[in-house]
Parts: structure tokens; sequence; C-alpha cells
């Protein structure tokens, strides 16, 4: 598989106007997206994510560093660049005044699709994202969900292979998040590579197949799902579930064990006479990593981003 | 890359029509606007009406023009859609062509239909037709590019609505559309022979009537200049903001 994205020390620095001050935004970041491949981008709130996106995109130019995207460098092809790629940015920003059919036609004619093509297209698009009941209403007239599920439908209306989703489930109720997430699937079962940024960490685990972690600026940890697991968990952990004569359950952890056995051995001595109902291993979550390398809760992240502490991963 | 330029600037430009332009106020508003300027001036001093004609025309391209297109990018940067536009695969100077495009069409729109009532009400004898073509196409370009400058230039709608008249009008009272600039102070002649509204009058009014005896050309001349370098301007403001 080839890398459709090529990362090498990617740096972006801003000024602060009135103290003219560097904040490094994106410091010196090198990674890969392989083709094919959801690539999550995952941090709290200012870490450099959509900054780095950004960059990827043309929306803003690095400081240093290199970049290649589909084969293009990202200095001297953005052009180039940006007839092959999607962008969906945090927030949904089609044309109010025109109406949900006529934005996704204005986008193929940005992008040179045919005159031809246009219309059988866009009512494709709608009827996939389940928005061909309102082909004809103005964009500021739908929903959240709709307005997000139109804009994801715009960015794929030239059929990039490659889109960048940022943050494309923010603030969207439960049923609209699922459904994006479905959509999010059946792109990559067709071949379309994801470079997907979200603050939601079971969205993460469930799409990605790779995980860039970003704290202020800098990659600090890069793997699969399972491979970010097997870094954060330093010693098995061992759960042992307890009923006593009364029914009365009571649960303990066995930590600080060399293996699982020894474990095993630790938690049925201490059943002492009481019926035994269960012996988990614990493995370590995502959130567990995410805490562990950050050192944020996932509540402060969450509600940094205005949710509340509240996700909408069903 | 220039065929998708193209493509860009036109499909831009229609959208921006679409989207903001062809509503019944923006239209009302291009016409009634500098006529209720022209009419009062004609009331407080009666005389020949015709000689307005030049100055109508030249105000309702500058107010036609330059009204939207002052605040279009700004109200586009402010919801982010115009970060759709800086992601086509299009040279941000083709981005600003088609919204200068945009504003020209209707600054033209509606000063045809200011031109047209004129010339049912005072005929159209001895016009230099092609002089009155390139006087109005290089007026809307110069106006709607004026637009653009303030519109990239201010990050808010009000900045550059207030920018945009402050513009405007100074330029509307110093550009001969009322009084020939001849007739005015040295410092005032001076300071209206900085204004693009000063040529665009004058080169309409030579191609509507022959007059004043000065070199048309060279008023043409001077609103490409004003064009280019507000245009140019405009891009390097625009560019910066990618930084």
């Amino acid at each position: 598989m080839c890398n459709i994205i090529e990362v090498k020390e990617l740096t972006k620095i801003y000024r602060n106007a009135k103290t003219n001050t560097p904040l490094r935004a994106v410091d010196s970041i090198s990674f890969a997206v392989r083709e094919g491949e959801v690539f999550g981008f995952l941090g709290p709130n200012g870490a450099g994510k959509t900054t780095t996106i950004r960059m990827l995109t043309g929306l803003t130019r690095p400081t240093s560093g290199q970049a290649r995207v589909m084969d293009f460098d990202l200095w001297r092809d953005i052009t180039h660049i940006k007839k092959h790629i999607g962008v969906v940015p945090e927030v949904s920003n089609l044309y109010d005044e025109l109406s949900a059919f006529d934005n996704l036609v204005f986008a193929m004619q940005l992008y040179g699709v045919p005159r031809t093509e246009r219309r059988s297209r866009a009512e494709a698009l709608l009827m996939r994202f389940r928005l061909s009941e309102k082909r004809d209403a103005p964009f500021a007239k739908l929903s959240r969900g709709m307005k997000r599920a139109l804009t994801i439908a715009a960015a794929l209306a030239h059929r990039p292979p490659l889109i960048f989703l940022d943050e494309p489930t923010t603030g969207l109720d439960v049923m609209s998040a699922r459904h994006l997430r479905q959509m999010i699937a059946t792109l990559r079962d067709e071949g379309v590579t994801v470079f997907l940024t979200t603050h939601y960490l079971e969205e993460a685990e469930r799409l990605c197949d790779r995980i860039a972690i970003i704290v202020k600026g800098q990659i600090v940890a890069l793997d699969t799902v399972e491979g970010l697991k097997a870094t954060a968990q330093e010693a098995p952990i061992v759960e042992i579930v307890m009923s006593d004569i009364n029914g009365q359950i009571e649960t303990r952890r066995i930590e600080g064990i060399n293996d699982v056995g020894e474990g095993i051995r630790m938690a049925l001595a201490q059943a002492d006479g009481r019926r035994v109902l269960a012996i988990n291993t614990i493995r370590p979550t995502l959130e567990d990593v995410f805490v562990k390398l950050t050192g944020l809760s996932v509540e402060v992240m969450l509600a940094e981003k205005g949710d509340k502490g509240q996700s909408n991963v069903a | 890359m220039l065929r998708d330029d193209l493509r860009g600037i036109y499909y831009i430009a229609m959208k921006d029509l679409r989207a903001y332009y062809f509503k019944p106020p923006n239209i009302s508003w291009g016409i009634l606007f500098p006529f209720a300027f022209v009419v009062a001036f004609a009331i407080r001093n009666p005389g020949d009406l015709r000689s307005l004609i030049p100055g109508l025309l030249a105000l309702t391209i500058l107010f036609g023009t330059s009204s939207m297109e002052a605040i279009v990018i700004v109200f586009e940067r402010r919801i982010g859609a115009l970060e759709r536009l800086f992601l086509a695969p299009i040279r941000l100077s083709a981005l600003l062509a088609g919204k200068l495009l945009g504003g020209m069409a209707f600054g033209l729109t509606v000063t045809l239909i200011v031109l047209i009532i004129a010339l049912i009400v005072f005929g159209a004898k001895d016009i230099n037709w092609l002089l009155l073509v390139l006087s109005l196409l290089l007026s809307a370009a110069t106006f709607s590019a004026l637009g653009a400058f303030v519109s990239v230039a201010m990050r808010e709608v009000f900045e550059a609505q207030t920018l945009a008249n402050f513009i405007r009008f100074p330029m509307m009272f110093l550009g001969g559309v009322f009084v020939p600039v001849d007739s005015l102070p040295v410092g005032l002649q001076i300071i209206a022979r900085l204004l693009p509204l000063t040529y665009s009058v004058e080169a309409i009014r030579k191609a509507l009537f022959g007059v004043p005896s000065t070199y048309p050309v060279l008023d043409l001349m001077v609103l490409a200049v004003f064009t280019i370098v507000l245009f140019a301007l405009a891009v390097h403001f625009l560019a910066r903001q990618l930084d």
C-alpha cells in the first residue's frame, strides 16, 4: 500500500499580533497516510489538528517542512492537489442562499465536472445522504445534521480519492452522528482515503485504521488502535467478580503482577470461599492511552469543544 | 491551469449574481440611490438636465458595482464560505476576478436600465457608442476592483461599508458628477484628478456629448491603471490571509 500523504518536519508558527511572540501551532511533525485507510488525527483543543489540515489543503502556508499529497509537492503543486482532494471544515460552510441541489452543482462546476454529469451526480448524492426531500430547500433552512451531511456531500461531488474531515460529527445529535459515521465507513469501503480529526475517542476507535495523537503541535504517538493500546499497558490487570452467601457482589482488581496467570492465581486466593462469577483481564481503552499521553481527561476535552462533556457516540 | 481559472471566474461570478446581487432590494437600490441624488441636485439647480446624465451613469456604476462587492468577500469570510473558494483548484487572482466579474455584471445591468431610460427621454443623437461601451466597461472594472479591495482589506462587514462610503462619498462630490471639475478650486481639482470617478464621468460625457475636449483615451487608460492597481492590491491582501 503506497502513501497518499507524506509529511516531513512540517511546522507552522503564528505570530501573536499584539505581543509579536511566536506560537508553534504545529511543531516539526512527520507522518504518512496510506492509500485507502481512515487516518485519525486526535488531540485536545488547540493541539494543531486543524492547522495541519489547513496546511495540507492549501488554506494556510507552512512555515517550514515538506509535504507531498497525492505525490504532488505541497509548495509547488497546490492547485493540482486541490483538484484531487475534498475538504469538510469544522463549520458547515455552504451558501445559505443556494438550495441543497444548487450548492452541489456549484461545487461540481468549480471542479470541472462535465455538465452532462452534474445533475445526475447531485441527485445521487442527495439520495445517498438522505437529503432528496430537501433538494430545493435553501442551505440556511436545513437542520444542523443536514447541513453537515450536505457539506460532506459537496466535498465528495468531484469524487476525490482523498477527503479531509475536520471534526465531522461535532455538535450533532446521536442519530445524525451515527449516520455520518456509517457514511465514513462506506467511503473507506469504496477506497477513499479519509483523514479524520475528531475528539470523540470512541469514534476514532471505531472508524480509524491508524491514529496519530497530537499534543501541543507535536505527534506523541502514531499506530493502530491495538498498537496504541499495547503501548499504554505496562503490566496486566486482572479483575475478579465475586458473590458472597447473601448474594452481595464484590469486584476487585489485581494490579502490579508480572503475568495474567499470576493474577488469576492471586484472584482465586482472594475469593476466600465466595463464589467467583467472573475473572476478566483488563485491557486499556483508547481513552486510557489518550489520557496517559495528553494528561487531559476526556470530559475536559469535550467540554473545551462545547459538548458539555457529552459524547454523541451511541 | 488557464482553463480551470476561466471556468472558476465564470462560475464564481454566476454564483454571486444568483446568491447576492440579483435580489429586488439590490436592483432597486442600485438605481434609486443615484437617481435620488441627481434629482435632488436638479431640483436645487434647475437647468440642463441632460448634462447630468454622464454623472448619473457614472454614479450608478459606482454604487451598482461596489455596494455589494465591498461586503460580499467579508461576508463570505465570516460564514466560512470563502474557504470553499480558496479550496477550489484555481489561482487566487481567478477567485478575485470571479468576484470582480459578478460586481461588474450587476453594475452594468443596472446602468443599462438607467441608460435606456435616459436615451428614451433625451434621445440618442451623436453618441460615440464605442467610447461609451469602453467607458462603461472600464468604469465597472475600476469600481468593482475598488469594492474588492475594500472587501479583502477589512475584517467586518460594517468596517467594509464604512471604508467604502469614506471613499465613495467624497468621490461623488468631487468627481465631476454635479459640478465640472474645471470649476472647482485648484486644490480640489488636484484631489479630483486622483479619483477614478472623475475619469469615468469625463469619458462618458465625451461619449455622449463630445465634450469636454480632453483625450478620452487618456481617461480610459487611467481607469485601466486604477483597475490593475486596485486588483493587484486586492490579490495581495487576499494572499496574506493564507499566512
